[in-house]
């Protein structure tokens, strides 16, 4: 059995009284589309957060493809191949869209040249190629302040995507799209990283998305995994219903 | 003296750098024979606004990363220490020479804190800056070999070894203090729109997300710092040689907010703007201080009341264009 | 003995003073979330005003305990006047503005405070001795100490108590507590959080001009008293934490004594004393002492 990309073990987190992470063990291997579920508060974002390393778990460990990551910064496990968006887009809003992604190649890069011009043509062809790949090309010269919330969220996931990750982590990525646009957007995204064998954990709230996109869901629920596996059965399993999609009422606890 | 360089996202419209280059030049030469005509007072008040608009161009670049910095007394009396000394302590008279020394000393004052006040925004950035300039204030009051509070006196400087002219000093350091000042124009928008220029805006808009790019934003602020430093260093010397005399009120609060308020007239658009600005506070400052004595502050404070208010993004919005830059 | 009595002594003075300057600049940030670079202005309007109340009070030939009442009148008085000139003048019109832009508005009105200040009263020094011998001296060992300086002391106390209490045990106190926390919140339950803001403004304007007043006796009231207390009421509110009221008193009793310790141990480094507390508390703990809880960013 070969190291899984992703590890986490045992991983927990509190916030005062408030227990975000208890005892998450998980194992992703390189290649699946993993879908997060679980009701707002249920830990799925806190574990995201985890991962990329801006927050430090109270106990519990991270290794990516074998190599302990849980100390690192989120700059650093940037640079070990990890990428991931953002519920709300954190977008760079008085630049461009074009900017926005020269901006994501440059840090990628690493190299900041004092004289070297932002908008030299190889720097610009590496940015339309991801303007192309996300269908983002009639917005290249709108500033992301101008830009409806769809647009947003594929920018965002777009930037990431500059420094051709092995994992990427999507939090939410159709949360404040309308809901014709969600599909369009999804769609757009999992074309866009068809053709490359990444490793993608998304967390969502749309059953229809996940059922489509996923090839594994993992449930949460206060701070713990209640499910994981194949979406179907996840789906059909009863703590999942009551917990997650409200399709079983809760017990009053 | 300083390109005005419209940046859009209309590539292809910009002025490319060659176009800059001969921009800068032409100003150049048009200033140096204007200057030749100009009355004395006219040509020191512009030497002035030289000298000072170079510490106003250094806030710029930290501007644009979205910090303000309150204390750049601190490096321009560090330039102006350091070449007020070499002059009189090891004869060093060379004008060029002794703004270079004066950069560089700023550079070894700053380099320092640089580490440090990268790790700080708003106003703590603000205090923060605030606070060493007053502490540099304060030892520069106290140390009796540096002058104490009268500070000291600064002879006539040299340039390339040869002396020069009674008549012609005042031409000759506007000459050289718009020379030094339209270099470092030049080179500050060279740095503007670089990478390390696209990165510092990101960074002023969204820190969070480069750093997890993968962009050092640390580094890149205090880099910015140090840069900044450079030019109020260049900035500190040249004034001193103008004025002939330095003082620890070089690094009073008050002066570093004399600085930030050219920085915010000017805007970090356009590099042009910085020394307009320069120039328009000198004017007033002489207008006031000729007719009105006591109300030089006034006539500041709402004149910056006026820019924040209806020009927020300083006279430099006036003609270039906003997006991306 | 006599030389650690001193120093604590001289301390406490010297930290009294500091809290009834700072704890108005504070509760400002707290409330309004801007920080007062006019603050020293409205310290000097209260010098200065108190400088003329307790002239009057002596040309009238009253008894000198009257002059205790004119420094407070003074102060009362530079709040009615200056509060809504200012706050509802000029400063409502930045609220919701990036932080460092308002500290450039208000260093604008530090600007035109100080000019208008000279324009009213001169260039010239005042001198407001009278209250400053009304109080007899303490004699302890060698040293003497001006009972007058023990009043400031007594004054930070009750400044102290009295901001606490308006905030914590009454009705508007809690209100302002409210928006202090979250004034969208606070308005979106129905508070007029315009009243607070100005409520709170001119409270803030009030304690300047009261230390202002109250120290008048102790200096020479002439122009660049704000620019000494600017400067120091920052760091005693940057070390406290920005908007903390028992933030800005131990801030206060710090950089007092740290001062303290300064003017008799080592007089060369007194003037920035004050200045190395504040990095080194910045570089440590950036938010001050007393720390507020972030909300979740992302």
């Amino acid at each position: 059995m070969s190291t899984p990309l992703l590890q986490a073990t045992g991983l927990a987190k509190t916030f005062g009284a408030v227990v975000a992470a208890a005892d998450l063990t998980l194992a992703v291997a390189a290649g699946e589309r993993v879908s997060l579920i679980g009701s707002n508060g249920a830990g799925k974002t806190t574990f995201v957060n985890m991962i990329t390393g801006y927050l430090k778990p109270d106990a519990g460990r991270i290794d990516l493809d074998g190599r302990d990551i849980t100390a690192l910064s989120p700059r650093a496990i940037t640079h070990l191949g990890v990428a991931r968006s953002f519920q709300i887009a954190q977008l760079c809003g008085e630049l461009t869209v074009l900017d926005n992604l020269l901006v994501a190649v440059a840090c990628h890069d690493g190299r900041m040249s004092f004289w070297q011009p932002a908008h030299r043509p190889e720097a610009i062809a590496r940015a339309d190629a991801l303007l192309e790949r996300f269908r983002l090309g009639e917005h290249r010269r709108r500033r992301v302040v101008e830009l409806p919330g769809g647009v947003r969220k594929l920018l965002d996931i777009a930037m990431a995507l500059a420094g051709t990750p092995r994992l990427l982590l999507l939090d939410e990525p159709t949360s404040g799209v309308s809901a014709e646009e969600k599909f369009g957007v999804m769609d757009t995204v999992m074309t866009a990283l068809g053709h490359d064998s990444m490793t993608v954990l998304f967390v969502e709230h749309d059953m229809d998305i996940v059922q489509r996109y996923a090839s594994r869901v993992v449930a949460f629920y206060a701070g713990r995994i209640i499910a994981d596996g194949k979406p179907d059965a996840v789906l059909a399993d009863a703590d999942v219903r009551r917990y997650v999609t409200g399709e079983l009422v809760a017990e009053a606890s | 003296m300083a390109a005005v360089v419209v940046e859009s996202p209309k590539h292809a419209a910009a002025p490319s750098r060659a176009g800059v280059f001969a921009l800068a030049f032409a100003a150049f030469v048009a200033l140096a024979a204007a200057g030749w005509l100009f009355p004395r007072w006219l040509t020191f008040l512009l030497t002035l606004a030289a000298g000072n608009g170079l510490v106003s161009l250094g806030i710029v670049g930290l501007m644009r990363g979205g910090v303000v910095p309150f204390g750049q007394g601190m490096v321009f009396a560090a330039g102006g220490y350091t070449a007020a000394l070499l002059y009189n302590k090891l004869g060093i008279t060379d004008a060029l020479g002794l703004a270079l020394a004066g950069g560089i000393a700023a550079v070894v004052v700053a380099a320092p804190f640089a580490p440090l006040l990268s790790r700080y925004r708003g106003i703590f950035f603000a205090m923060l800056t605030l606070a060493l300039s007053m502490v540099t204030y304060g030892l520069l009051m106290k140390l009796d070999a540096l002058g104490g509070s009268d500070g000291f006196n600064v002879g006539r400087p040299t340039l390339f070894g040869m002396k020069l002219p009674d008549a012609h000093v005042g031409y000759v350091l506007y000459v050289i203090t718009v020379a030094v000042a339209t270099l470092a124009a030049v080179a500050m928008r060279v740095v503007f729109s670089s990478t390390r220029g696209l990165l510092t805006l990101a960074i002023r808009d969204n820190e969070l997300r480069v750093e997890y790019l993968g962009g050092s934003v640390r580094r890149a602020m205090a880099v910015n710092f140090v840069v900044a430093a450079f030019c109020a260093g260049l900035g500190g010397a040249l004034v001193v040689l103008s004025l002939g005399h330095i003082e620890p009120n070089f690094s009073f609060w008050t002066t570093s907010g004399e600085f930030v308020f050219v920085a915010i007239l000017a805007g970090w658009q356009s590099v042009a703007a910085v020394f307009v600005a320069s120039t328009v506070l000198e004017v007033v400052r002489s207008f006031s201080s000729a007719y009105f004595p006591n109300t030089w502050q006034l006539a500041l404070g709402l004149f910056l009341l006026f820019v924040i208010r209806f020009l927020p993004r300083g006279i430099g919005s006036l003609w270039s264009r906003r997006a991306g830059s | 003995m006599n030389a650690v009595v001193t120093i604590l002594i001289d301390g406490l003075t010297y930290a009294s003073w500091l809290f009834i300057v700072a704890v108005g600049l504070t509760l400002v940030f707290g409330v309004l979330k801007i920080l007062n670079i006019a603050h020293g202005s409205f310290y000097a309007l209260g010098a200065y005003a108190a400088a003329s109340f307790v002239g009057w009070t002596a040309a009238l030939k009253w008894a000198p305990g009257f002059s205790i009442v004119a420094m407070l009148f003074a102060a009362v008085a530079v709040a009615a006047i200056m509060a809504p000139l200012t706050e509802r003048g000029l400063l409502r019109f930045f609220y919701g503005r990036d932080e460092v832009l308002l500290v450039l508005v208000t260093y604008a009105m530090f600007l035109i405070l100080e000019d208008v200040t000279k324009l009213v009263w001169g260039a010239n020094p005042y001198y407001v001795s009278e209250p400053y011998s009304l109080f007899g001296n303490l004699h302890l060992g060698v040293q003497t100490w001006v009972g007058y300086d023990f009043v400031l002391v007594g004054l930070a106390v009750v400044v102290g108590l009295a901001v606490w209490w308006g905030l914590n045990r009454t009705r508007q106190g809690k209100i302002t507590l409210a928006v202090i926390h979250s004034a969208e919140v606070a308005s979106s339950m129905g508070v007029n959080v315009s009243r607070v803001y100005m409520l709170a403004f001119s409270v803030g304007i009030f304690l300047a001009a009261l230390g202002g007043a109250f120290t008048a006796p102790m200096i020479s009231v002439q122009p660049g008293v704000s620019v000494g207390v600017i400067v120091v009421s920052f760091a005693v509110v940057i070390i406290g934490g920005l908007g903390s009221i028992e933030g800005a008193a131990i801030g206060a009793l710090i950089v007092g004594l740290a001062r303290s310790l300064a003017v008799h141990v080592a007089p060369v480094s007194e003037l920035f004393s004050i200045y190395i507390v504040m990095a080194v508390v910045l570089m440590f703990r950036p938010e001050g002492l007393f720390q507020r809880t972030q909300a979740r960013k992302i």
